[in-house]
């Protein structure tokens, strides 16, 4: 580890520190850290802070994701809900709506949709025991497509309240009231991050090209499917507590690689770094530029991200 | 016998390789090659007979253990990733690294050697996207060394590059074999080239081998006629008396 990487790391620790306070004093009432302190405060204390540590698990585990993903399709625009997780999650809920269940299901719903798409996926992708990279990309794109036709002629059919009942998946909202849900999903993606890791070294080989990873004695297809599974779980557990956030999965990972270098064992530790700041200064402003009303998160990310990877493509080589 | 899903490509191959041996193997288009070189490095999987390295049947070895004695050199890898020069070698090193081990001294002298067998150290911290596809190759090349491989396979290493790289790796594999004792079993398409390097020769025809031996009793002007069905003539290079392949014309 040299030592330009450990100035960057040291930067990105600061700039993440920076963002956490940043997230917990702003609001809809200003209050200074001591003020937050306060017992008669607990209440936006701890709702702030939900949403700041919302915000960084969903940026970490849609940046690990989303570059796990490129690496082992080996395709730049690989992002987590590429496979069909996010129009999933959206069939869950608003499939539910629809049928009148109760919204405390909600989150179960569109995780069992993401997860029963991501199993269609794989299975139309899959020849015997292999799976081809092509085939998936097109096999997500596709059931994305199908499903997102199946939401829209279910809200036209419906009405207001399955409409009112989608929104909030559409766009996300690191607003949790339930800590439950909140513990278990930060659990399942700082776990399926920390296998991920586990895995850099198979990462950086697959990435280099499939059969050259097999020529350096990894087993491509049983890496393909573990990552496959590991991210697909990480993505509906996020998509149905916070809904779909777009650009983080698919330009933090393009900027770190630009900032550190495709080697997985400090991307992803500084993706995780750089995306969870990136979340909690995004729901931040999402909650503050029109205080009282709420901008939906997934606005922010793709108002700043659009032209972040604009700026990205056109400069195409690393800094070394 | 083994091929690509139910189309059996290669089906009756018998042959062995000695410790030291440069062996070249050639033939026309669809002849199974390529086939041949993926089954023998478990690549494809192998429907019937078997493949042996030393004594130890492949199928029995893991897929580690197998990489840990022979590396693969593909025909030209095009890296999506900006990888420096340094990081591609030292992922030679992944058969030898558990997971979660960090690289040690070992490694990197095993990657600093490589780099030097290579004549590649000058390009360590360049980044892989920025080199000539010579220049690449030879990376390449480097990486395979780095994972201390008794056996080199290479599928057709040169068909890209222009004569002087061609020249440039193909003596850099032939000092490797000299000196190192380095087994190299090469497919390579240009039949001249085969001649000047290889120890013995491979000729394969629709799956099958057509002739084996050295390249005198392989490149007679019989034997590429009838595999590669078309008129030669084989004439005897003047500076290494090994036979030189002329192409006819069938146009005026």
């Amino acid at each position: 580890m040299n030592k330009t990487f450990k100035y960057k790391l040291l930067i990105l620790i600061g700039l993440l520190l920076a963002a956490f306070y940043y997230g917990l004093v702003n609001g809809s009432s200003k209050l200074t850290l001591s003020q937050l302190l306060l017992t008669e405060n607990s209440h936006i204390f701890s709702l702030r802070l939900s949403r700041v540590i919302m915000s960084a698990i969903s940026g970490m585990g849609l940046a690990v994701s989303g570059l796990a993903l490129q690496a082992i399709l080996r395709n730049p625009l690989a992002e987590p809900y590429l496979l069909g997780t996010s129009s999933g999650a959206g069939l869950g809920s608003v499939l539910a709506v629809v049928l009148g269940v109760s919204s405390i299901y909600l989150p179960l719903a569109s995780f069992i949709g993401a997860l029963l798409t991501i199993i269609l996926v794989y299975n139309l992708a899959r020849q015997s025991n292999k799976v081809g990279v092509q085939s998936l990309i097109l096999s997500g794109v596709i059931a994305s497509i199908a499903i997102s036709g199946v939401i829209v002629f279910l809200i036209s059919v419906s009405g207001n309240e399955a409409l009112h009942g989608a929104l909030w998946w559409l766009w996300g909202s690191m607003q949790i009231y339930d800590l439950w849900l909140l513990t278990v999903v930060s659990a399942v993606v700082i776990l399926g991050i920390f296998a991920i890791y586990i895995l850099a070294q198979d990462l950086n080989a697959i990435s280099i090209g499939e059969e050259e990873a097999m020529h350096l004695g990894i087993n491509t297809e049983k890496l393909k499917k573990t990552i496959f599974f590991i991210t697909s779980l990480i993505t509906a557990a996020l998509v149905c507590a916070c809904g779909i956030i777009g650009f983080v999965g698919l330009v933090i990972p393009h900027m770190m690689r630009f900032v550190v270098g495709p080697n997985h064992k400090v991307l992803i530790p500084t993706a995780c770094l750089a995306a969870a700041t990136f979340m909690i200064i995004s729901d931040t402003l999402s909650r503050t530029l029109f205080s009282p009303i709420e901008v939906p998160i997934g606005v922010i990310t793709a108002v700043i991200g659009a032209p972040l990877f604009i700026i990205l493509l056109k400069r195409r080589t690393r800094v070394s | 016998m083994g091929g690509y899903g139910k189309e059996m490509v290669i089906n009756d191959v018998t042959f062995q390789t000695g410790i030291g041996d440069f062996l070249g193997i050639i033939g026309p288009n669809g002849s199974g090659k390529s086939t041949l070189l993926k089954l023998m490095s478990k690549v494809l999987p192998i429907i019937s007979g078997s493949v042996s390295l030393g004594k130890d049947d492949i199928v029995k070895l893991s897929l580690k253990e197998f990489c840990r004695k022979a590396a693969f050199v593909s025909q030209d890898t095009l890296i999506n990733f900006s990888f420096s020069v340094e990081e591609i070698v030292m992922m030679g090193r992944i058969p030898h690294l558990k997971r979660l081990e960090q690289a040690t001294g070992k490694d990197f002298k095993k990657v600093a050697e490589a780099l030097e067998m290579t004549d590649t150290s000058g390009l360590r911290d360049k980044l892989i996207d920025e080199l000539s596809s010579g220049e690449r190759q030879r990376v390449i090349i480097a990486k395979a060394l780095a994972q201390e491989p008794t056996l080199l396979f290479l599928d057709e290493p040169t068909s890209h590059l222009d004569i002087g790289h061609q020249i440039q790796v193909l003596d850099l594999l032939k000092k490797l074999n000299r000196q190192n004792q380095l087994t190299i079993v090469m497919v390579i398409h240009d039949l001249n080239l085969a001649s000047e390097y290889c120890s013995r020769i491979l000729l394969l025809d629709q799956g099958k081998i057509f002739k084996q031996g050295t390249p005198q009793e392989v490149l007679t002007y019989q034997n590429i006629e009838s595999v590669y069905k078309t008129v030669v003539l084989v004439k005897n290079n003047p500076i290494n008396s090994k036979p030189y392949v002329v192409l006819v014309s069938g146009e005026k």
